[in-house]
């Protein structure tokens, strides 16, 4: 069922706040506001102008709550959803069923986290799992190796095919001014690194960075008095496949093979009309998951089609075109960047990193341990 | 009454030694155990202890820095559940997917008792 008018939902402003490291002083919801106040002035609306919320954020309990006092606001739509990574495609997911029944007209989606600054363990408290944690599994990264080796078991993936996503990762980064990363990274110093969690190791994990983000939504008739050109919502699909990762049914599908096809239906296109695609990569085998579930390639064909540059510069498909979690920034939570790439790239505003073509764009967020799976399809004024 | 916690049945299962699990009224295997099961919610699942056998679904070794590396895996028991465990008696890099193994209940340091797999030789299989 698409209940939704296509199209009918417009991203008019998109921001990071500070990336990198903003010390140990800086709060997350600081970061939300300065990516708040960057977000409206790129579409020209105004703080009073928002009138529904949405925040998530690993270290902060009652996101929504902390960003109304902080921005002075009293919104009629409050959503919180927290659900790791995907929270921000699922923002937008609600964000624009709520502009579509006129629960909110602005709405504002934001994120913030210090995790760099104040250390990983104290910024993300995990639910410990009793069954899970006497194990000491290394999370999140273990849970991502299973998956690797399992595909590497069942498809003859290789450690190769999966450092080739962390180089063309680095490829995308140096065109980035934005990028944390600088200096250029070749397959040998992705397998030659230091072993995490076999067959991962520390250049197939994503940066742990400090850094945060916000995404200003409203109508398509209000868009209209915005300063740029709108970006409009084209579907999105959200699914759950399990928490723990010793739930996982099968560890090589992921439920993107759910939120995926939700969003295609939604928007009436399919994989082979996205021009550019954000796959989010905590790690190397999640965007050949997500290539799979999501249709541009058959199960057990990621590696293949990641290998030798095909989804670096110049590839088979513009694939994490920021330098993604892997090469520019991994707050903790990355959704929230992966959809502002994407709006940048179809306004056209990416510089030396930007894509020909730019009409649909697909990012597509994931959360906990392969858990949660949400798919966002944005397109310019030419594709309703 | 209030329930009994479904860790509670499972942490007195272990301390004799036995891996429980639970099943639904048409048999399906339950595992972590929950008061509810998924999809049906029937409340009247079944306790059951494993025969023990099963197989290694997935392996990872992990590197602390400056520790010993050690093995994490998800094992798939016979009865058609699947946990999270170690392979324990072999190199943790020796660790194959596929691999048969058995249960055996250790303790951890503070004495808890904990579900940990032996590798199967060819003779000990039943």
């Amino acid at each position: 069922m698409t209940a939704m008018k296509r199209g009918g939902a417009v991203v008019v402003g998109v921001a990071e706040s500070d990336l990198g490291v903003v010390g140990p002083h800086m709060s997350p919801v600081d970061l939300m506001a300065q990516a708040t106040i960057r977000a409206l002035d790129d579409c020209g609306l105004a703080i009073g102008d928002i009138d529904g919320i949405f925040a998530a954020s690993a270290q902060v309990r009652f996101g929504p709550m902390m960003l109304a006092e902080y921005l002075g606001l009293n919104p009629r739509y409050i959503d919180g959803t927290q659900i790791g990574g995907s929270s921000f495609m699922s923002h937008l997911a609600h964000a624009v069923a709520a502009i579509e029944l006129g629960l909110c007209d602005v709405a504002l989606i934001a994120y913030g986290s210090t995790q760099k600054s104040v250390s990983r363990k104290a910024a993300s408290p995990t639910d410990v799992n009793p069954y899970e944690a006497p194990f000491r599994p290394l999370m999140p990264v273990s849970a991502y190796a299973f998956a690797a080796a399992r595909h590497m078991h069942e498809f003859g993936t290789t450690r190769e095919q999966l450092a080739d996503v962390a180089v063309a990762a680095r490829q995308w980064a140096l065109l980035n001014p934005a990028a944390w990363e600088k200096e250029p990274l070749s397959r040998d110093q992705v397998l030659g690194a230091r072993m995490v969690s076999d067959p991962l190791t520390v250049r197939d994990c994503c940066l742990v960075l400090d850094g945060g983000g916000a995404m200003i939504v409203t109508s398509a008739a209000r868009a209209r008095d915005c300063r740029k050109p709108p970006i409009h919502v084209l579907g999105t699909g959200e699914a759950i496949g399990h928490g723990s990762i010793s739930n996982m049914p099968d560890l090589t599908t992921t439920a993107a093979a759910i939120s995926g096809p939700r969003a295609f239906a939604a928007a009436g296109i399919g994989p082979g009309d996205v021009d550019v695609a954000l796959l989010y990569d905590a790690f190397t085998i999640t965007p050949i998951l997500f290539l799979e579930d999501l249709g541009f390639c058959a199960k057990g064909e990621g590696g293949p089609f990641v290998q030798d540059g095909g989804i670096a510069p110049g590839g088979r498909l513009a694939v994490n075109t920021s330098g993604g979690g892997l090469s520019y920034c991994h707050p903790g939570m990355y959704g929230l960047l992966a959809m502002i790439e994407c709006v940048r790239q179809l306004r056209g505003e990416c510089g030396a990193r930007q894509i020909g073509r730019h009409d649909i764009a697909l990012a597509h967020g994931n959360g906990g341990v392969l858990s949660s799976q949400c798919t966002a399809i944005f397109g310019t004024p030419a594709t309703l | 009454m209030s329930a009994t916690a479904p860790l509670e049945t499972y942490l007195a299962h272990l301390a004799q030694g036995e891996l429980a699990f639970q099943r639904t009224r048409d048999g399906r295997p339950v595992f972590f155990p929950r008061l509810a099961a998924p999809r049906t919610g029937e409340t009247d699942l079944e306790w059951q202890v494993s025969v023990g056998l099963g197989t290694v679904y997935a392996a990872t070794t992990i590197h602390p820095k400056g520790e010993p590396a050690y093995n994490v895996s998800l094992i798939d028991l016979d009865e058609g559940f699947r946990l999270m465990s170690r392979v324990e008696g072999v190199d943790a890099a020796s660790v194959r997917i596929g691999m048969r193994v058995r249960v055996r209940v250790a303790r951890d340091a503070e004495g808890t008792p904990l579900p940990v797999f032996d590798v199967l030789t060819p003779e000990d299989t039943p």
